[in-house]
């Protein structure tokens, strides 16, 4: 029997082998003065294909990796967009042509030269692949078939989009600086091509642009790592290495913040901040986003599509008191469906708890005793919080609410087929312009169940917005921007009263980062967080 | 007076060395067992954790200082000793104590529920397989196999998905991952006993298979199952809050302690309390449980029954 | 039943040669293997159909249009019957190909390759602390039944055992890393250290070794000992506590009297003839604790941003990433067959009856 032996052998090495660990140097410095260290959940991430990605992580990586054709100053998006490949751009007579001078001199991290070629390339790619996002370049009319007239490289130089109609320059210019806008190196992204997919797969791995960082490894769920592109046009980033390490724990990454080891925290919550409040080596960066959280009432329920049901819950939710508490730090009181800071922003809170008034209204509608409805929730701590403390306030008016948890794809089924009563969610805007909340939240051109809108939050709501949706479609059109901002506004008061949704909140992020950070944007409501500009 | 004497009679009873009837032969044995169980300090704690456990279940209402669902946002995270609320206030201003006190009602259905019927299950497959042999143990073993080589996540979830979210079919889940580990370990022990020349006895005595399983292999594997049975409980409690944090498990605002850790767990650093207090609610409990596990097994282990 | 010495299982095994039988044998157990896979397969396949989780949605998004969704639908071959799909795949994985992960946009067995080491390789630490200390302890707490060393060492066990993992897991942080400093932080190594030496076997300590990088072994030690200990002591806890119960019953056997009598040293009795008998139930023991850790411990991966296949395999069932969980769960019970398999070999080199 040789086993005891092995063991107390075994034993022994161990019994040497553990003192010694504890005698290593505890040499944990900070991160080296060329390469930033970031902790963030990035397991939202399933493609670096910029013509495929939709998530906030995708929206992340883009800025840092591509160029568009128009672009906002990431530290002062105030200014609005500029130049970017695009050096200068016209609008012709009727509104329908767009003509863009592309920039000289400008290269791809693979030093290829960027060509209005490229440009024709990427945005019909993103409308010959049908991925998710394509619905904010084919809005302009743009198919597979048109394309030889709509999205045209007329020389190496100049490149001419064509829409179907006359819209708000703000608007086409504003698409323009989205994800799925990024510009590609089509030469490089051609050789990769397998069976005709114009390099999906391959570009789902690989980076192929002409923005501050190109992609070193992409590990899911573990880190992403990008790095200068000695090619850039606006100047080699300071940080010749950024790595975005994967950690899901926000009391992990707190701890790694204060180590030193990451320099940039990206999901504290508010009591890390409050923690972190009296740490010199560390600051917060808080930023305007663009996420909204609402709840919305089926409208093909038939106690939740009664008018004065619908006011009542609106002033069941006790707004300021969520705000204050649980959400303090991460959300502000909002009650429109414009994030603050889009044109036609609507500041009004018409609505706060009001326990009297809405039992007065349920009695009106003939449910003085209340009802039982149910929730579904995605499994996600700030929105059960949410969800428990409207049940609370539901209670009072004798509504037995029940909650249904989920994880987010099997809520997010159900919402899409209807099958639900009252859902509690989140929409983040997809491109810096109203129509792209405007379009989900009030155009609904048909509510029949067979229509299958699902991309619409009216109609997975089964609201059918009568009159919105025309007035919708009239606003995007607008091409005084005063007019415009001023229909918005209008829109937003009328569904505050109307629409089955009631707005609570919109996002305010706070980072965590290392003192010497400088220069790093979080995106603010408009777009994905940047890391060119970052120095420590 | 005659309550003395009566004790006494009742003690002479249960201590006489010649039985008159089966049951007081049964009486007897768990007389010793209980002075026994008494006699080492550790399982007999372990017993004391668990009757707090119940008793808590049972008069939860009488016990819990407050509503375990009343919110009070102005007092959220209240520290443990401040704004009344004895081991502090959680993210939505609820008395934690209440909020445990009621938890433990959940944590003994669960517990209850699995131990009757993984168990069970377990060591009837098990015992089976190891004393029929042949085809019978290849086929059993093979479904023990499959069921064993899942990862225990994916099997509970995906019976949680296909029966409905809710604590009942979470343990219903965790039920059908436990078994398996049971039913292989009483076929090890199986397979050390059945060659042994006491079951050749009871078999040329002409005892039938069943018999012989029942009545006498059961009992020898018995004390491994229940170690492990009690090493299992801190885990399955543990399982059943992982679920619920998937969704699948207790639905909010059930004052599920697992749940209550990882509503919690976000402000570990600074408000400790969210977490740690039902933390030490499982912690207890799971030792109890261990403790207690620990001791009966010396107790009802027949092959040494010295005394 | 007339004769009880030989069963006609055993008569059968005396007409044929050894030869004979060993093929025989060594057929029944690839038959089971597969028919184990076969099964683990089927079952898993089933399970994702019925999960009202969406595959679709998990590779569209939230604002998909439904001409979108319908065309990622026939994409993913969602459109043909279960079976058609079920032998689409079966074939697939004959053929060495278990598919796209729609998560990470690779091949799952790449993906296989990258997170099974990172498990591996904090199991393997993990089981080897619960080994060489829990069985140890165990027999030490048996021959001293009932007394204060017994009563410790349990204790110590028990109280281990008895922790939520995800709140020890980040005090344990909280003290090692944050205050201390003793143990590295999350992850498998400090940032700047990834992916410095070249990767053989996935596992950094291995690696590290093999060009004998000592800065980046003790780096990866001071990461993994952290996790691999909380993993370890939960394993120890229960190796020693099953090594105690099955010492116990050796000891009150009547053949350890027998070696005590005729005069073997007290060491020999328990370290060599005593603790020699109770291998096979340990082994199993061991077998069983090695394989649950090799499934990876999700919680514990969350928290020390380890990323292995624990995680792997959750964040694919959420998804309803289906090649990805199918890929998983055909490793998981690769590595549980194996084990078992092996398990079975130890027997026998064991256990001299069994054979």
């Amino acid at each position: 029997m040789l086993f005891g032996k092995t063991i107390a052998a075994l034993s022994l090495t161990t019994a040497l082998v553990m003192p010694m660990i504890g005698a290593i140097p505890a040499a944990y410095a900070e991160t080296p003065p060329n390469m930033l260290v970031v902790a963030h959940r990035i397991d939202d991430l399933i493609s670096l294909d910029p013509q495929e990605m939709f998530e906030f992580s995708g929206t992340d990586y883009a800025n840092s990796v591509y160029q568009t054709l128009v672009d906002y100053d990431d530290l002062d998006f105030s200014k609005g967009f500029g130049p970017s490949i695009a050096s200068s751009w016209e609008i012709s007579e009727d509104g329908k042509t767009y003509t863009f001078k592309i920039a000289e001199g400008l290269k791809f991290a693979s030093g290829n030269p960027v060509t209005a070629k490229d440009v024709e390339f990427s945005l019909r790619r993103a409308i010959l692949l049908k991925k998710t996002p394509s619905f904010i370049l084919t809005q302009f009319g743009f198919t597979e078939e048109n394309l030889d007239e709509t999205l045209v490289a007329k020389d190496d130089s100049t490149f001419v989009l064509v829409s179907d109609k006359k819209y708000a320059p703000s608007f086409v210019l504003n698409c323009m600086t989205s994800a799925i806008a990024s510009i590609v190196d089509s030469k490089l992204v051609m050789e990769n091509e397998v069976d005709g997919d114009l390099g999906n797969a391959w570009l789902k791995t690989n980076s192929a642009g002409s923005g501050a960082f190109k992609l070193t490894s992409w590990k899911p769920n573990e880190s992403l790592t990008i790095e200068a592109n000695p090619n850039f046009s606006e100047g080699v980033p300071a940080m010749k290495r950024v790595i975005i390490r994967h950690i899901p724990e926000s009391a992990s990454q707190r701890l790694l913040l204060e180590k030193g080891d990451v320099d940039i925290a990206r999901n504290l919550t508010p009591e890390d901040v409050a923690g972190l409040s009296g740490n010199e080596d560390v600051k917060i960066a808080t930023d305007m986003r663009g996420r909204i959280m609402y709840i919305s009432m089926n409208q093909s329920d038939e106690i939740l599509s009664n008018p004065k049901v619908v006011e009542a819950v609106k002033y069941l939710i006790d707004y300021e008191g969520m705000a204050n508490s649980f959400l303090k730090g991460q959300y502000v009181v909002h009650q429109a469906f414009l994030p603050l800071s889009y044109l036609g922003e609507l500041k009004d809170k018409p609505f706060k708890l009001d326990i009297e008034k809405a039992k007065a209204l349920l009695a009106e509608a003939g449910y003085a005793d209340g009802f039982d409805v149910e929730f579904i929730v995605r499994t996600e701590q700030d929105r059960l919080d949410i969800a428990q403390a409207l049940q609370n306030n539901f209670a009072q008016v004798g509504i037995n609410a029940s909650i249904v948890q989920g994880t987010g794809k099997e809520t997010l089924g159900k919402y899409r087929a209807r099958d639900f009563q009252i859902y509690v969610g989140a929409w983040g805007p997809d491109y810096p312009d109203p129509q792209t909340n405007a379009d989900t939240f009030t155009h609904n051109p048909d509510n029949s169940i067979e229509a299958k809108l699902t991309g619409k939050l009216a109609w997975r709501n089964a609201w059918a917005a009568e009159g919105f949706t025309e007035r919708t479609e009239a606003a995007v059109q607008e091409s005084d921007t005063a007019k415009r901002a001023e229909m918005y506004v209008q829109l937003q008061e009328d569904f505050q009263k109307e629409a089955p949704f009631a707005i609570m909140f919109q996002k305010t992020e706070q980072n965590g980062l290392g003192a010497s950070v400088e220069g790093f944007s979080m995106g603010a409501a408009i777009t994905g967080s940047y890391y060119g500009k970052v120095t420590k | 007076m005659s309550e003395q004497t009566e004790l006494s009679g009742l003690k002479a009873w249960l201590s006489t060395d010649v039985p008159a009837s089966r049951f007081q032969a049964k009486s007897i044995q768990f007389y010793l067992g209980w002075l026994k169980l008494v006699s080492n300090p550790l399982a007999f704690l372990g017993f004391l954790i668990l009757l707090v456990l119940v008793f808590c279940a049972m008069f939860a209402p009488f016990l819990a200082p407050v509503d375990p669902l009343t919110q009070d946002l102005a007092k959220r995270l209240s520290p443990p000793g401040v704004n009344g609320y004895l081991l502090g206030s959680d993210e939505l201003g609820r008395d934690i104590l209440s909020r445990i006190i009621y938890g433990s009602r959940i944590t003994l259905f669960i517990v209850t529920l699995v131990a009757v019927t993984a168990p069970v299950f377990g060591l009837l497959v098990g015992t089976f397989a190891g004393y029929l042999g042949g085809w019978i143990d290849e086929v059993l073993m093979r479904v023990t196999d499959i069921f064993l080589a899942f990862p225990k996540l994916v099997l509970a979830l995906a019976f949680v998905a296909a029966l409905g979210a809710g604590i009942e079919n979470a343990i219903l889940a965790i039920s059908i991952t436990a078994w398996p580990a049971y039913a292989r370990i009483a076929r090890a022990e199986t397979l050390t006993i059945r060659n042994s020349d006491f079951i050749s006895a009871v078999r040329l005595q002409g005892a039938g298979t069943l018999h012989i399983i029942v009545r006498h292999i059961w009992p020898l594997c018995l004390s491994s199952i229940i170690v492990r049975m009690t090493l299992d409980m801190a885990g399955i409690i543990l399982t059943a809050a992982g679920l619920g944090f998937l969704g699948l498990g207790a639905q909010p605002p059930m004052p599920e302690w697992g749940a209550m850790i990882s509503a919690g767990r976000k402000f570990i650093l600074d408000q400790w309390w969210v977490a740690t207090m039902p933390g030490l609610a499982i912690f207890i409990v799971s030792l109890g449980f261990n403790l207690l596990g620990d001791g009966l097994r010396d107790i009802l282990d027949p092959k040494k029954s010295k005394s | 039943m007339t004769s009880v010495d030989i069963t006609p299982e055993a008569r059968r095994r005396k007409a044929a040669s050894p030869f004979v039988r060993r093929i025989k044998r060594l057929g029944v157990v690839l038959f089971s293997i597969l028919a184990t896979l076969f099964g683990l397969l089927f079952v898993t396949f089933l399970i994702a159909r019925v999960m009202p989780i969406d595959p679709v949605l998990a590779v569209v998004g939230e604002r998909a249009s439904n001409e979108i969704y319908e065309a990622a639908y026939k994409q993913l071959g969602l459109d043909k019957p279960l079976v058609v799909q079920f032998f689409y795949y079966v074939w697939d994985v004959i053929t060495g190909d278990f598919g796209m992960s729609t998560l990470t946009a690779r091949p799952v067995l790449q993906d296989i390759a990258r997170v099974f080491p990172a498990t591996l390789e904090l199991a393997t630490l993990a089981t080897i602390i619960g080994v060489v200390l829990g069985i140890p302890a165990g027999v030490i707490a048996a021959v001293n039944e009932g007394r204060w060393q017994d009563q410790i060492l349990r204790f110590i066990g028990l109280f281990g055992y008895s922790m939520p993992i995800f709140w020890i897991g980040l005090i344990g942080l909280l003290i090692f890393y944050g205050k201390l400093g003793w143990v590295g932080g999350p992850g498998r190594l400090d940032i700047y250290y990834v992916d410095i030496v070249p990767s053989v076997t996935g596992m950094i300590l291995i690696d590290s070794l093999i060009v004998r990088d000592w800065t980046i072994f003790w780096n990866a030690v001071s990461h993994i000992i952290l996790p691999a200990s909380i993993l370890g002591y939960y394993s120890l806890a229960y190796i020693s506590r099953m090594t105690r119960s099955f010492m116990l019953e050796q000891l009150g056997q009547e053949y350890i009297t027998t070696a005590r009598v005729k005069g073997l040293s007290e060491t020999k009795v328990i370290w060599r003839h005593a603790l020699g008998n109770v291998m096979i139930p340990l082994i199993t023991v061991i077998v069983l604790s090695y394989a649950t850790l090799l499934e990876g411990s999700v919680l514990t991966e969350v928290i020390f941003a380890w990323p292995g296949l624990g995680n792997y395999i959750t964040n694919a069932l959420l998804s309803a990433d289906m090649n990805a969980v199918l890929g998983g769960t055909v490793i998981v019970g690769l590595v549980f067959v194996g084990l078992n398999l092996l398990s079975d070999i130890l027997y026998k080199f064991v256990d001299p009856r069994a054979r």
